[in-house]
């Protein structure tokens, strides 16, 4: 219960920053200057933005389905904020650290097309239904190459837990039931006999550990794009063809919600980019000789100081991962229907594929 | 408790899924029935089977049930709407397999089952999940099956990409 209550806290916290930027980015890349009137350099802006959507009038359009137009928002806010029971923040600080927490990441996500699908239907306007419609089609196809980048990560790692992959891409990686006599090596090629369990840091990373996983980590990165209905996927948001897609008629309260569950979208998929691929909570400075900055940077397990430091990091790197979301945003245009599918079916799934079989081979040069 | 919780909202919305007329509606109380399926399922200590559920049968199924739906509907501007067919016979159909299954239940004596009182209660053990020891069964004794699933999705894959292209008029 009070994971629930501090994960909720610190995503409504992390989503306002992020509305934040996402308008003082767009202003500087356009040269404008964004919001500058409420608080210093228009930092309340965002809060305000809720207050002010919280004071709207709810208001249900008179020929929609109201009980499906209703329990829609709910419905998709609940199976994306089901995603992070998973998600460890720190060493030995994770909601429910289940060992198929990779897999039910995946599962749970898909509950959210569905509510898509409610709320365009609900909402009894072709505008809503076109943008849910595109949208789920959307989703839909694009799980498939992030699945595989995803499996590509689970093949190198032997695990679907998220924390296990954590404590495998850092210095604390043998203090983990189960890995005490796990060893990583540079690149993860034991032949080379660079031991780098010790040295830790960004050698100890999945996109270092298995050099493989980088692409997988770009096929992941892109995919995860189109499933947060981001730009150059926002096609079921076109605003200059489809309004605003599926949630066109809601407003008020409702909106807020579908607004949350938008933004915890693009900050779950970065999550799970940044523990998949980016070492998780764990630092990237490695330890270099009498120069112990991992150890440092890592803190003490079960103490204060390693969970500031593992939140801090995780959390850095997240925002680094969004703040690349917020700008590719503002420098692509729009992908035509045929180009998202040609790029998802014809580039993607072939390429993932490819690296999923890489993966497997790797992991033999690991053992 | 949780048991009964996740059992009445399974059995409330299979049986709202099968009163109701409206497709549509039938459609989204088949995802509370799979729902509570899948925590019925954890329950069981069997969370990968739980997941699975999630993943195939709503992430899948599910959503191409509602597509199918929303894109065959609304042609006249109403809901896709099912109608009663065979009332008697489908009740005396229902009504004997009712009777059949539920017979054979209360005969079964389930509580006493040999296997049943020798099982221990820790089923997992020191593995975190069942994901392992399937994944072992399935390559070793299950390789067959598993092998002959894996062609008939093959062959189905095939099919619909053959049904769903473009025959060209010679």
């Amino acid at each position: 219960m009070l994971a629930f209550v501090l994960t909720l806290v610190l995503l409504l916290l992390i989503v306002i920053v992020l509305a934040y930027a996402e308008r003082k980015v767009a202003a500087f890349m356009q040269d404008r200057l964004g919001p500058t009137e409420a608080g210093p350099y228009g930092s309340l802006q965002s809060v305000l933005d809720v207050l002010k959507l919280l004071q709207k009038e709810d208001i249900v359009p008179a020929a929609a389905d109201k009980s499906l137009f209703k329990l829609a928002p709910i419905l998709i806010f609940a199976a994306v904020f089901a995603g992070f029971a998973v998600i460890p923040f720190t060493p030995d600080l994770v909601p429910a650290g289940i060992g198929i927490g990779v897999f039910y990441l995946l599962a749970i996500i898909s509950l959210d097309v569905v509510g898509l699908l409610m709320a365009g239907w609900g909402s009894n306007n072709k505008y809503a239904m076109l943008g849910a419609m595109r949208s789920v089609a959307q989703i839909v196809s694009y799980e498939i190459p992030a699945g595989l980048a995803i499996l590509s990560v689970v093949m190198v790692c032997q695990s679907l837990d998220f924390q296990e992959i954590s404590y495998q891409q850092g210095v604390l990686m043998q203090i983990f039931p189960g890995l005490e006599y796990e060893a990583n090596w540079l690149f993860g090629i034991e032949a080379l006999g660079l031991e780098t369990t010790n040295i830790g840091g960004i050698t100890t990373w999945n996109i270092f550990r298995a050099p493989i996983l980088l692409v997988a980590f770009v096929i992941y990165f892109i995919a995860s794009l189109a499933e947060s209905n981001r730009a150059p996927f926002d096609i079921p948001e076109a605003e200059s063809e489809l309004v605003a897609g599926f949630h066109v008629e809601y407003s008020g309260f409702r909106f807020a919600i579908l607004f949350l569950a938008e933004y915890s979208m693009m900050v779950l998929v970065s999550l799970v980019a940044v523990i998949l691929f980016l070492g998780s909570w764990n630092t990237p400075l490695p330890n270099i000789g009498p120069l112990q900055l991992a150890n440092w940077t890592t803190g003490t397990i079960g103490e204060l100081s390693s969970i500031l430091w593992g939140g801090f990091w995780l959390l850095s790197k997240t925002f680094v991962l969004l703040f690349l979301q917020l700008q590719i945003r503002w420098t692509y245009p729009r992908l035509r229907v045929d180009q998202l599918m040609h790029l998802c079916w014809k580039v993607l799934t072939p390429i993932a594929l490819g690296i999923v079989l890489l993966a497997g081979i790797w992991r033999l040069l690991m053992i | 408790m949780l048991f009964y919780i996740f059992a009445v909202l399974a059995i409330l919305s299979g049986a709202y899924m099968v009163l109701t007329r409206n497709l549509l509606y039938a459609g989204f109380s088949l995802l509370i029935t799979l729902l509570s399926i899948a925590g019925i399922y954890v329950l069981l200590f069997a969370d990968f089977i739980a997941v699975t559920q999630l993943m195939v049968y709503v992430g899948g199924v599910l959503v191409l049930l509602l597509f199918g739906i929303m894109l065959s509907s609304r042609v006249h501007d109403k809901s896709v709407l099912s109608e009663n067919v065979n009332t008697i016979w489908g009740t005396l159909v229902a009504g004997l397999i009712f009777v059949g299954l539920s017979y054979a239940i209360l005969k079964a004596n389930i509580s006493s089952l040999p296997w049943l009182q020798t099982t221990e209660l820790d089923v997992l053990g020191n593995q975190k999940s069942t994901v392992q020891s399937i994944g072992i069964k399935l390559m070793t004794d299950f390789v067959l099956p598993f092998e002959l699933a894996s062609l008939l999705l093959l062959m189905a894959l095939m099919g619909a990409a053959y049904i769903a292209t473009d025959k060209q008029k010679v």
